[in-house]
């Protein structure tokens, strides 16, 4: 049977998550390197040395081909760049709201209820983690000095309860009004912070939000210290693996996005997730064939605001200190233009969407700070033509510390950047990444023949 | 128990002060081919849009099994073993094949979100039995090849079919048909009309049928009611219905019937 096309033998083997084979090593090397991302592995994240180490048996003292090439010795470039320490804080915050992304992308994408109103929920979960962990002898604020275990699930769970009372106008509403409801939502969400500080803490300042410490009962030093500052050594019994503050908080929020994807991917491809596509396509059509249209809109939006508030107490908690009003329009925007970026409807589109319009500003000001150092060559060049380095000198972007002149900062060229993204997206590719992604695969599927 | 399977009584139907259906009764026994026709806006869809309790009747009874559906919600009525195709194609435009004719199986599974989001599981092996039924019907109405093609790209004979295949996979008791060979050539209509009496023979499902191929109705239905201006004007076997004046009225106009 040489040369046959793989064919799938089970029905099992046809709805898996990663159907082929390819796909199975692709997810698998990239769970892989997000879980090594923050540490510094020599030939993986960190920097390749120039001769195996003496350790090593066998290989001991031989140079390496790769460790010859010298920008490798710095790490390899693009791995290295996001594996510094200063990427952490985005990289976790990508993880963060991917959690998020997923969830409105199972309220929006999959079941086609537009909804602005996401932010709203996000805030949602994070005031009940501020109230059921934040400490308890505060003055000011509400706390009850609970574990993790139980004010993270409980953020969700509130939320997804907000989501339930929010739903019936779905049934009523659609589209583009639904939209307008569910951003009025943001705003009462904002306002309800301003009136209540012992939750959402003071409008200025916000309140401190409990850390991601796993301990058994209020009381007692924690299992796990996730978010202390103390850099453990000796994880997994490797001595010389030390792991600080910062990359501990980005492996929990990695295992807990793992985890929420899987079940997101699971809901989309089961019974649940059917009936909710049914209903993004022919409502009425969905109902004949027996979907209970209220029931079901009930079911998106409580699992979309159960993400969200899983995604809104764990920032938070990352941030340590958020004020009721961050939840605003602006991040329930941001999710909008992940998953139009990402493609919407897919657990791909909504991940690679969110990767993309989290980290890009950083790409954007990492870029513009690295033009910046540069003084000779061409680099130094580009650098002269595109930086405006005070009064007098063109050039469309201004350095952060210059006195505004014409040319805007990276912070706006930032927002810039983004309409124009989903502008293009939307024109060019409806589908977003994820179509850009289909595109290729289709492309090679039938090469060398055009169909 | 119930004489007949469902039962029609004296339904009205108004929409503010056009009156779509006026005092419609009929019948229909298990494992029978019935049809409904009549000239454009006679009110054929409407009565469907009544059975499946989109729209609701001011006036009448609807009894199914002797029992009355009337004020039911539409997802109830489907879970009773009513399942139809539609006129104008309403499949899941962007889904596949496969996952609309599961989402046709939606009232026969039982697994909840809860369930759905673990997978491994009851949810795992319900999604397989089921998948199991949806490729018989599949190998069915010979559609293998667009398994995994999202509708919105098939052929519109295909879609046609891949809508009778989704009404199918609800096991349903009747089959409420909407112009299944409406806008279909001659091939598709011979096809169509195998699928129907194959689904009749094997099956047993009773249908109602709403068409206006008239040759496809004489040919293969039971009994015929036919309507105009949401108004009965005949029932009957198709020999009579043909040879019915009033019938003849109704479409070719009055002079020629009498």
């Amino acid at each position: 049977m040489r040369g046959r096309p793989k064919l799938f033998t089970s029905y099992e083997a046809d709805s898996a998550i990663f159907p082929t084979s390819l796909q199975k090593w692709l997810a698998a090397a990239g769970i892989l390197l997000l879980f090594m991302l923050p540490f510094d592995i020599p030939f993986f994240t960190g920097p390749v040395p120039r001769a195996f180490p003496d350790s090593w048996p066998l290989l001991g003292g031989r140079y390496t081909l790769l460790g010859q090439i010298p920008i490798l010795q710095d790490g390899i470039p693009l791995v290295r760049f996001l594996g510094d320490s200063n990427w952490l804080r985005p990289m976790t915050e990508v993880l963060i709201f991917a959690i998020a992304a997923i969830g409105l992308n199972i309220l929006a994408g999959v079941a086609g209820q537009v909804s602005l109103g996401h932010a709203f929920f996000m805030g949602a979960g994070a005031c009940t983690a501020a109230v059921l962990g934040g400490p308890e002898d505060s003055e000011l604020f509400w706390g009850l000095g609970l574990p993790i275990w139980i004010w993270l699930p409980a953020s969700g769970i509130v939320a997804a309860l907000v989501g339930i009372l929010v739903s019936p106008t779905a049934v009523r509403l659609r589209g583009l009004y639904l939209g307008i409801v569910t951003l009025g939502l943001v705003f009462i969400g904002i306002h309800l912070a301003r009136v209540f500080p012992q939750i959402a803490g003071d409008t200025e300042s916000g309140r401190r939000y409990p850390e991601f410490d796993i301990r058994a009962w209020k009381e007692g030093s924690p299992q796990v210290t996730i978010s202390s500052e103390e850099t453990v050594t000796g994880w997994f019994g490797l001595n010389a693996f030390t792991v600080t503050e910062r990359q501990k908080v980005y492996l929990f929020c990695l295992v807990v996005l793992l985890a929420m994807a899987f079940f997101g991917k699971n809901l989309m491809r089961s019974r649940t997730g059917r009936a909710l596509q049914a209903i993004r396509d022919r409502d009425i059509a969905a109902e004949v064939m027996g979907v209970n249209e209220a029931k079901y809109k009930m079911i998106a939006f409580a699992i979309s605001s159960f993400y969200a508030g899983i995604a809104g107490a764990m920032w938070a908690s990352f941030l340590g200190k958020v004020a009721g009003n961050q939840f605003s329009l602006f991040i329930s925007v941001e999710f909008i233009a992940i998953l139009l970026i990402g493609g919407a409807g897919t657990m791909s589109g909504a991940l690679a969407g969110t990767f993309f319009v989290i980290l890009l500003p950083e790409l954007v000001e990492k870029a513009t700070e690295w033009l910046a150092e540069q003084d000779s060559g061409i680099s130094g060049a580009i650098g002269d033509f595109l930086l405006t380095e005070g009064p007098g000198d063109f050039g469309p972007i201004s350095e952060p510390n210059v006195a505004p002149g014409w040319a805007l900062n990276v912070f706006d060229w930032n927002v810039v950047i983004y309409g124009v993204l989903i502008v293009v997206f939307l024109i060019f590719e409806p589908l977003g990444l994820f179509g850009i992604w289909i595109k290729i695969r289709n492309y090679w599927k039938g090469w060398p023949f055009s169909y | 128990m119930a004489d007949h399977l469902l039962e029609v009584d004296d339904i009205t139907l108004r929409f503010g002060g056009v009156t779509a259906i006026n005092g419609v009764s009929f019948h229909v026994n298990d494992g029978e081919l019935f049809s409904i026709i009549g000239p454009n806006g006679a009110g054929k869809t409407s009565i469907f849009n009544t059975l499946s309790q989109v729209y609701r009747p001011q006036e009448g009874d609807i009894r199914w099994q002797g029992e009355s559906i009337m004020g039911m919600r539409p997802d109830k009525v489907a879970e009773l073993g009513i399942a139809r195709t539609f006129q104008n194609i309403e499949l899941f435009a962007n889904m596949t094949v496969v996952d609309n004719l599961l989402t046709g199986r939606h009232v026969r599974m039982k697994n909840s979100w809860l369930t759905g989001a673990l997978w491994f599981g009851p949810a795992k092996t319900e999604e397989m039995e089921n998948r199991r039924k949806v490729e018989d019907i599949i190998d069915f109405l010979e559609i293998e090849q667009y398994r995994k093609s999202p509708v919105a790209m098939l052929p519109y004979g295909i879609q046609k079919r891949v809508e009778l295949g989704r009404a199918l996979a609800m096991d349903p008791v009747l089959l409420l048909l909407d112009e299944p060979v409406a806008g279909m050539n001659q091939e598709e209509t011979e096809d169509m009309a195998r699928f129907i009496l194959d689904i009749r023979r094997e099956l047993g499902i009773a249908m109602i049928m709403v068409e206006h191929d008239m040759g496809l109705v004489m040919d293969i239905a039971d009994r015929i009611l036919v309507l105009d201006f949401g108004q009965r004007i005949a029932e009957g076997l198709p020999d009579d219905i043909q040879k019915n004046p009033d019938v003849i009225a109704a479409y070719l106009g009055g002079e020629l019937a009498h």
